[in-house]
């Protein structure tokens, strides 16, 4: 127990003692943190904001699967495309307010996910891998084949969602859509990190070192391994909804293989297994680009040079960062931090 | 009847390139347990290493001849200088470096050579053959590009089955350690092995090219299908690769065609579940006692 203890991290210490207050400390702390951040802001900042709060409850699921039981998916960004198609039916089609249809769009990708997880619990590494990427590629082709329902190759649009009235006049919709994307990624935050430290958090990371020594201590493998991809899908469709709220539309281009390329890339390249890994990489996916993209614009470039400059950074950060920091960037902060403090370990 | 021959045809060239593809993944799969997400990429730059050749010498065969020696070099340099560190670490870690990779090439090719498609010349006619008065869809580059594949796929086999160098290979990746202590070369060997496999890949570029034209993403969904006919296959079995990615180029030659070609994603996917459902390491490769 005391082991277990000294392997948290220490901030997350302050907090009290049991899980679930911790949480709820680290939820408070990180919506304050929102709050006061989110009013500093300029309008486009607060929607990049928004948009980092999205792919943060995104990443938070899928390094929750991926990290803790195992399984690759490559195929994520289908189910955000599943979570955005469904909010945008809901509200611009059928008249839906944004939050039951965004609850709708977690309840769409769960029941998609369910026989997705039974599948995937059936394949390993590479195969799942295949297959999931086969979903991804192949789930937009559906919004081309019933143009009518999903708008074809256009895509749908719905309105930007407004503040409400008591907020004030002067409030702005971004800064109205930071909040909605900030309130559900503390609610992911609070779910994943109850769930995996809680005992089905302990039997997945079981399941993941060792099937078979899982297996024989009675913990039901498949089962697990289904209810973590379901987990993940539902936050995979939670962050297609609030997609949604920042860019007003779902088209299939919206959701290319890339993007579901990109959430392992931000999993893996923030660090696996852990939600501040989920965060950075929430980070790199959204402030990368727009960096890379100034960079590249502040230089006097040919035409050529300059449009491929963002792709080209991006594609080398990712194998810098792999190559020095093979943990990710919560691995290679704590590495710093082990320098810079030797009398305290943090190995977890 | 002639629409169904002209899209078996048209199924089994698709399917001879994708082969290719499926080859050069298993050729790396085999060797260093990665999947090689750049694959793609790499075979993109020697295409238009040879192209720049073809245009400069007017020679169709210098060109081939380049693209395999630029796939050689590409494919030892990426892994001796890049993926060379990554292989012993955790596996997601190479797929993200190979995604970078990915990124890395398609940015510096689109520096070079602009986003601008350029055309590639065939190697034959593209006019199909003429059966009994009908004129069919498959022509003498079709044949052309079918018969390439089946000599690649009988050079891969018999390197492995009856080389000295084959052999080591195989004992490099089945078990290292122990090919080591019987003085096998082993990172040399997957050097061998990258190189190997970037050279089939760009021999699917230079096949696919003409169709598809050259820029720097117009390759990526050969890859991806590639992708799915070796894990349809089975990634261990090079036998698998080439008849994953026949069924794979049939079935969406059949659903392009007879359904419209937006289907063929889809119906790819749905092949691809039957099969793990029945067979969760794919159709060929052998079955490993995993009882859980």
């Amino acid at each position: 127990m005391s082991a277990l203890r000294a392997r948290t991290a220490p901030i997350e210490n302050l907090l009290g003692r049991s899980t679930l207050t911790r949480s709820l400390g680290l939820v408070i702390v990180a919506g304050v943190v929102l709050y006061v951040v989110s009013g500093q802001l300029g309008a486009y900042n607060q929607s990049q904001l928004a948009t980092g709060l999205f792919y943060f409850a995104v990443l938070a699921g899928l390094t929750m699967l991926i990290g803790s039981s195992g399984q690759v998916s490559l195929g994520h960004g289908a189910l955000m495309a599943l979570g955005a198609y469904t909010v945008v039916l809901l509200v611009g089609k059928e008249g839906w307010a944004l939050v039951p249809a965004l609850i709708a769009a977690v309840l769409v990708t769960t029941a998609v996910g369910i026989p997705m997880g039974i599948a995937a619990s059936r394949l390993r590494g590479p195969y799942l891998a295949g297959a999931t990427l086969a979903f991804a590629v192949g789930l937009p082709a559906l919004a081309n084949q019933f143009p009518v329902t999903f708008g074809g190759s256009n895509g749908l649009i719905i309105n930007p969602p407004l503040p409400p009235s008591w907020l004030g006049a002067s409030f702005s919709q971004e800064e109205w859509w930071a909040w909605i994307c900030g309130l559900a990624a503390l609610l992911v935050l609070f779910l994943v990190y109850n769930l995996t430290r809680s005992g089905l958090g302990r039997s997945l990371r079981a399941v993941r070192d060792d099937e078979i020594a899982a297996s024989l201590c009675g913990l039901r493998v498949p089962r697990l391994q289904s209810l973590a991809f379901v987990i993940s899908a539902a936050c995979a469709g939670l962050g297609g909804g609030l997609f949604v709220v920042v860019f007003q539309l779902a088209t299939p281009e919206s959701f290319p293989l890339q993007l579901s390329l990109a959430l392992l890339t931000g999993v893996v390249v923030g660090g696996l297994g852990s939600l501040w890994g989920a965060a950075f990489g929430a980070a790199v996916l959204t402030l990368l680009p727009g960096w890379s993209n100034d960079i590249s614009n502040s230089l006097s470039l040919s035409q050529n040079v300059q449009g491929n400059l963002p792709f080209a950074i991006y594609g080398a950060v990712l194998i810098v960062v792999m190559l020095v920091w093979p943990s990710g960037i919560v691995g290679g902060l704590r590495a710093l931090a082990k320098v810079v403090s030797t009398n305290r370990r943090r190995d977890l | 009847m002639t629409t169904f021959i002209d899209y078996t045809l048209n199924g089994i060239s698709n399917g001879a390139i994708y082969a290719a593809v499926a080859l050069a993944l298993v050729l790396i799969w085999r060797a260093t347990r990665i999947v090689n997400f750049a694959q793609g990429a790499m075979l993109m730059i020697t295409t238009y290493i040879a192209l720049a050749v073809t245009n400069k010498t007017g020679s169709y065969v210098l060109g081939f001849i380049v693209a395999l020696a630029s796939g050689l070099i590409l494919g030892a340099l990426v892994e001796r200088l890049v993926m060379r560190r990554v292989e012993d670490g955790p596996p997601l870690n190479a797929v993200i470096v190979a995604l970078g990779l990915y990124t890395l090439f398609v940015a510096v090719a689109g520096m070079i050579w602009s986003d601008t498609p350029r055309p590639y010349p065939n190697a034959f006619s593209i006019l199909g053959y003429k059966v009994g008065g009908t004129r069919l869809l498959f022509a003498p580059d079709d044949l052309f590009i079918v018969v390439v594949v089946i000599l690649i796929a009988a050079a891969l086999a018999a390197l492995f089955r009856y080389t000295s160098l084959g052999l080591q290979m195989r004992a490099a990746a089945f078990k290292p350690e122990v090919a080591r202590l019987l003085g096998v070369r082993v990172g040399r060997m997957f050097t061998y092995g990258w190189a190997l496999a970037a050279m089939v890949g760009a021999i699917a570029g230079v096949l696919v090219a003409p169709s598809v034209f050259v820029a720097p993403n117009n390759f990526d969904p050969i890859l991806i299908t590639g992708f799915v006919a070796a894990v349809l296959g089975g990634l261990d079995s090079p036998p698998g690769a080439v008849i994953g990615a026949l069924i794979v180029g049939l079935i969406t030659s059949y659903v392009s065609g007879y359904e419209g070609s937006a289907l063929e994603p889809l119906a790819a996917f749905v092949v691809l579940m039957l099969v793990l459902m029945v067979k969760p390491t794919g159709l060929f490769s052998a079955t490993k006692e995993r009882r859980v």
